[in-house]
Formats: C-alpha cells, structure tokens, sequence
C-alpha cells in the first residue's frame, strides 16, 4: 500500500520513466540517421529524360536497326511494327553490340537472341523491351522507364 | 658595457638552442632512463608508445613491421592527396583535364599522384600482410579480439578508399569501374528477380541510385565518390586507426609467447629507432617505385564507348571474378560471408595459449601447408572446370536463374572452406586449427580469384593464358 505507483512487476514511475526516455533516445537517434540517410538519396537527377522522341514513323522503315547509343536503346522495324529492345546488358551495364543472331556483351559474353532472350553467359534477365507511343505531333516515343512484354510491337 | 639587461638578452640568445629543445621536449637529454622514460611521456607524438618495449615487439622476424609500413603507406597517401587536392577537380568536364594537367604539366605532380596511388595500392597488400601476419601468430586471441575486428574495419576502409580513389580521373577505367562497382552494389537484383518481386522491392536498384544518385554514372556521381574519398572515409579511417592503437596499448602491446621472459628495452631509442628505418626504407621504396611505374590514365571517359573487358581495379577483380557466375552470390553472399567467417574467428577460436608464436607451432604450420595445398588444388580445379565447361547457362539455356544462384562456383567454393575448416577442427579437436585452415583459404581465394580476374580474362570475360594473346579491335 506505500508505493502506489508500482504494480506486481515492481514497473515503478522512475523505471518506466527512465525506460522511456531511453527509447526516446534510441528513437531519435534512429530517426535522425534515417534522415541523413534520405537527405543523401538524391531527389534531383542530373540526367536526360527517359522518355524521349525517336523521330516519325515513316524514318524507320521494314527492316530498319537502328542503335541510339546515347539513349541505350535499339529500335527495330518488320512487318508487325516497331519495338525497342534495351541496349544495356542486364549483367553489369555494359552495352551490347548487335550482331546477325542477336545482341553479344563486350564486357562478360552474355549472349541474348535477336528478341534479347538470354542464350548463354552471366546475364540474369533478358533485354528489357520499351514501350513505344505516339506523341500528338506525329513523332514517335520511347520510355525507357517502362517495361513492356517481350513481343509487344508497335503497330503504325 | 655594463648593462644587465644587454648581458642577459646576450646570454639568452646564446642558449636560444637549448632552451627552446628544452621546451620542445619538456625534458633533459633522454640519457639516463629517467629521462629516456620522461621524453616517451612528455611528448604528445610518443606517449601513444610505451616507455618501455618488449624486446619480442622489437624482433624483425616476428612483425616483419608490416603494420607500420601500412601506417606510413597511409602517411604519404594523406600527404600526397592533399598536394593533389589544390589541382584536382571534381565535375566531369574538369576531372579529367585537371588529372591530366596533374600528370603532364604540375611540377612533381606525375611522382606525386604516382606516389598516392601506389602507396594506397600498397596499403591493401600490406595490411593483408599485416592481417597475416596478427593471424598466424594468433594475436587475435583473448583480449586482443576487438582490436581483431577494428582491423578488419579499416582493411575494410583501405578497399573501399582505394576504390573511390579510382574513380576520381574520370577517364575510361574510372568510369567502367564505375559501372561495374555500381552493379555489383546492385547484384541483390538478381535475387529479387528470381523471385518475380523486383517491381514491388527492388533494393538493389534502390542501393544503385542511392550511390550513383542517378540512374547511371554522371556529374552527381562524381561529387559523390569525391566526397566519399576525401571526407567520409578518411575521418572514419582515422578514428579507428585510433582506435586500433589506442587499444594495442590496453591490451598489453604486441603480442608475446606466454611463457617467454619479460625482457624489456626503453622505447627510446631503440624502438624509435626500428620505426625509423621501416619509415625510411617505406619512403625510399615507395619513391622509387613512383619515379619509374606510372599511374595509368586513359582516354576520357565515354558512356558510349565500354572498355572490353571492362574491370574493376585489380583487387575486386577476384570479387567481379565470382559475379560473373552470379550477381547476388559474387556480389553479396560471397563476400559478406567472408567478412562475416574472419570477423568470428576470435570469437569461435578461445583457445588460450596460442599467441606469440607462429602457426602456433609445427601442427599448425602442417595446417596451413594442407589447406594451402588442398584449397589451391580444388580451387584450381573449380575453375579450370567453369572455364572449360561453363555453367548451368551454357548446358541448358532455359535453366532457372534460381538454380544458378543457389548453385554456383562461388557457393561451392564457400561451402568447401566452411567444410573442410569444420573437418579440421574435428580432426584435430582443436578450433585454432580449424581457424588457421579458414584463413588459410581465405588468402588462397583471394589471390586466385584476383589473378584469374586480372591476369586470364580478357575480351568478353573469356579466358586467355597471357594477356599478349587478347584479340586485336
């Protein structure tokens, strides 16, 4: 009957007190590294957009292969339309180079075939292929930032 | 002439030399042991050291002075860098120029950045050495186990210091480098495409943008791994160098066999002096290696353009060796598995008795020669049998990426050292046995899957016996 603060698990103010402000501590502390870290993830990317224009329908007739380098992607052209199948190997990054069956990594051998299904070497996925729309000016546009399923062609 | 004031600035002046060493040193000439004794701790730079040393510590046979070469590697890092620092430039228009600038026009700057990166370079080599050698003589053990873990911290730094070093010349090795490293960091994707969850929890990609803050190597990069390279790492390499030293004194110096007699010297001179000459045998080395061996620089970097084979620098070569067999267990599973092994080695090893003396005697010498022998053999074998038959990729195409990360060269190689380490320890019923055979491996893997990296694989990741063989392109 003294101590009215306590209950059979002997949880006494000062205890719960100071339990608390040491998980008060730790909570902020954790708190505050959470947001160094967010702070260091970068918000702004000081990059090209990853949609971007390709030019018009009529540029890329049956039978065109055409590798954009600096947009790492390469845009085909047959019967049943248009596709663009990424140039960057999903193994390290590196770009691949086309070849008559298919696509070839310089950097560590991935071999993918001409729809850039894996065939042999460490690549783990196959060549992400890339939605292509058309812009209400008539031009045509890629977004790298959207994959689509391999086969999935354009038709214009 | 009879001025006292004259006479006094005269006397003064005359003994300018002697009272300001006195002041200096805070002491008397260090002749008599009271005096050698004073100036050890009297002086901010020498009372991290012992008054007196133990005349094991001093025996060149047993430290080979491996950690004060690393010490002083890191020395004329510091001070080279921080030379380099006025000409350098870190944005992508300038980097490269002024590393150029740097090399061609900046007086002593070509044997100035030469001598920052073989110092550095050195570093690695020789705090392995360094790790070794606290190895073999079992240096680890009680109560040196923590200073066993903060050594590994900064073995740990000196890689990742070194590597954001490479990137800052920003020419082609720089930036494929770059490439590389930062899907290595992004190998955890491999898994979590496996498993079909990547849209919803793409870490590795998450951990990829994170570091390059971009979704590919650029200016945002750069600024990253140069504020990584001359702020974040050094001051996280000091403190714990720090603290490395600091607890080299609380547990008692060097490490010494038990029951040898305790027989000490005054660290003045003869422990200064021993520092002395490894410092100036590290100084002449380094110079001369910098005079006559060039850092390279390539062409300026060009995301357009891959170096083939594109690596990272050498000493991540055995790690971008494994990812070639797969991402996540090259990549991850691999290395912080090895991490992981030597960071608990003092803590599984307790066995007492052992330090000071190397291999802990002839059965552990027999140890190490078995698991050298045995672990490059096999070693050897594993990859000369990927090389010439490839993986599961090769035999069937259509085979799960799964399969391949649960059973790959790598991971064989892992569960062998984990295996052949536990045998050893029940064959000898003795886990500093089974400690000597895992650290044993560990170095033979190391270097073997570092010269296969570096040395056998050119163009396209195939094998090639000399690099005189590569195709010309």
């Amino acid at each position: 009957m003294d101590d009215k603060t306590g209950d059979k698990d002997g949880i006494t103010r000062r205890g719960f007190l100071g339990t608390a402000s040491l998980w008060a501590v730790v909570l902020s502390s954790l708190t505050l590294l959470a947001g160094i870290f967010r702070m260091s993830k970068a918000d702004v990317y000081y990059e090209k957009s990853r949609r971007f224009k390709i030019g018009r329908p009529e540029n890329f007739p049956v039978g065109t292969v055409k590798k954009l380098d600096d947009k790492r992607v390469f845009i085909f052209s047959d019967n049943d339309g248009l596709y663009a199948v990424s140039s960057v190997c999903t193994h390290l990054g590196c770009i691949v180079n086309a070849v008559d069956w298919g696509f070839m990594c310089p950097c560590h051998g991935s071999k993918f075939n001409r729809d850039g299904r894996v065939i042999s070497g460490p690549a783990p996925r196959n060549l992400p292929w890339f939605r292509i729309t058309r812009h209400i000016d008539g031009n045509l546009v890629v977004d790298a930032g959207r994959e689509i399923k391999t086969g999935t062609k354009f038709k214009v | 002439m009879n001025q006292p004031g004259m006479d006094k600035f005269r006397e003064n002046l005359r003994n300018i030399k002697g009272s300001f060493a006195a002041s200096l040193l805070r002491t008397k000439r260090p002749i008599s042991g009271r005096s050698r004794a004073a100036v050890m701790l009297n002086n901010f730079f020498l009372h991290i050291q012992g008054v007196r040393t133990n005349v094991n510590t001093l025996r060149p046979a047993y430290t080979f002075g491996l950690g004060l070469v690393s010490l002083f590697l890191l020395f004329f890092t510091t001070v080279s860098g921080i030379l380099l620092m006025i000409y350098y430039n870190p944005s992508t228009g300038d980097a490269y120029n002024s590393v150029k600038d740097i090399t061609y026009v900046v007086f002593a700057g070509r044997l100035m950045r030469n001598m920052h990166k073989w110092a550095g370079e050195g570093m690695i080599i020789f705090v392995m050495l360094h790790m070794a050698r606290v190895f073999y003589t079992g240096s680890y053990s009680r109560p040196r186990e923590f200073n066993w873990l903060v050594g590994i911290m900064l073995l740990t730094l000196t890689f990742v210091l070194n590597l954001s070093g490479y990137m800052l010349p920003w020419d082609q090795l720089s930036y494929w480098a770059l490439v590389i490293v930062s899907n290595i960091i992004q190998s955890s994707k491999e898994l979590t495409d496996a498993l079909g969850i990547t849209p919803y929890f793409d870490i590795g990609g998450m951990a990829k943008e994170f570091f390059l803050g971009g979704t590919v190597p650029g200016k945002a990069t750069l600024i990253r791994v140069y504020f990584l390279h001359i702020m974040l790492l050094p001051i996280l390499l000091f403190i714990f160098l720090g603290v490395h030293f600091w607890r080299i004194r609380k547990d008692g110096g060097l490490s010494r066999p038990a029951g040898a007699v305790e027989k000490s010297v005054f660290s003045w001179p003869d422990l200064l002096r021993a520092e002395a000459a490894v410092f100036m045998l590290c100084l002449a080395g380094v110079l001369v290696y910098s005079f006559y061996v060039d850092a390279p620089l390539r062409e300026m970097a060009n995301p357009l353009i891959p170096e083939n084979p594109a690596k990272a620098p050498w000493y991540f070569l055995g790690l971008q060796e494994m990812v070639s067999y797969s991402a996540f267990t090259g990549g991850i599973a691999a290395p912080a598995l090895a991490i992981l092994g030597l960071a608990l080695i003092p803590y599984l090893d307790r066995e007492e008795g052992h330090a000071g003396v190397w291999f802990s005697g002839r059965q552990g010498m027999i140890t190490a020669l078995q698991s050298l022998l045995a672990g490059a053999v096999v070693l050897a074998g594993l990859l000369a049998f990927v090389i010439r038959f490839g993986w599961f990729r090769n035999w069937w195409p259509d085979v799960p990426q799964i399969l391949i990360i649960m059973v790959n060269p790598a991971g064989i190689w892992v569960a062998f050292v984990a295996l052949w380490s536990l045998r050893v320890i029940k064959k000898t019923g003795s886990t500093r046995m089974g400690a000597i055979a895992l650290f044993t491996m560990f170095l033979v893997s190391y270097v073997m899957f570092t010269y296969v990296g570096t040395e056998l694989r050119g163009p396209n990741w195939e094998f090639y016996w000399m690099k005189s063989r590569w195709p010309v392109h």
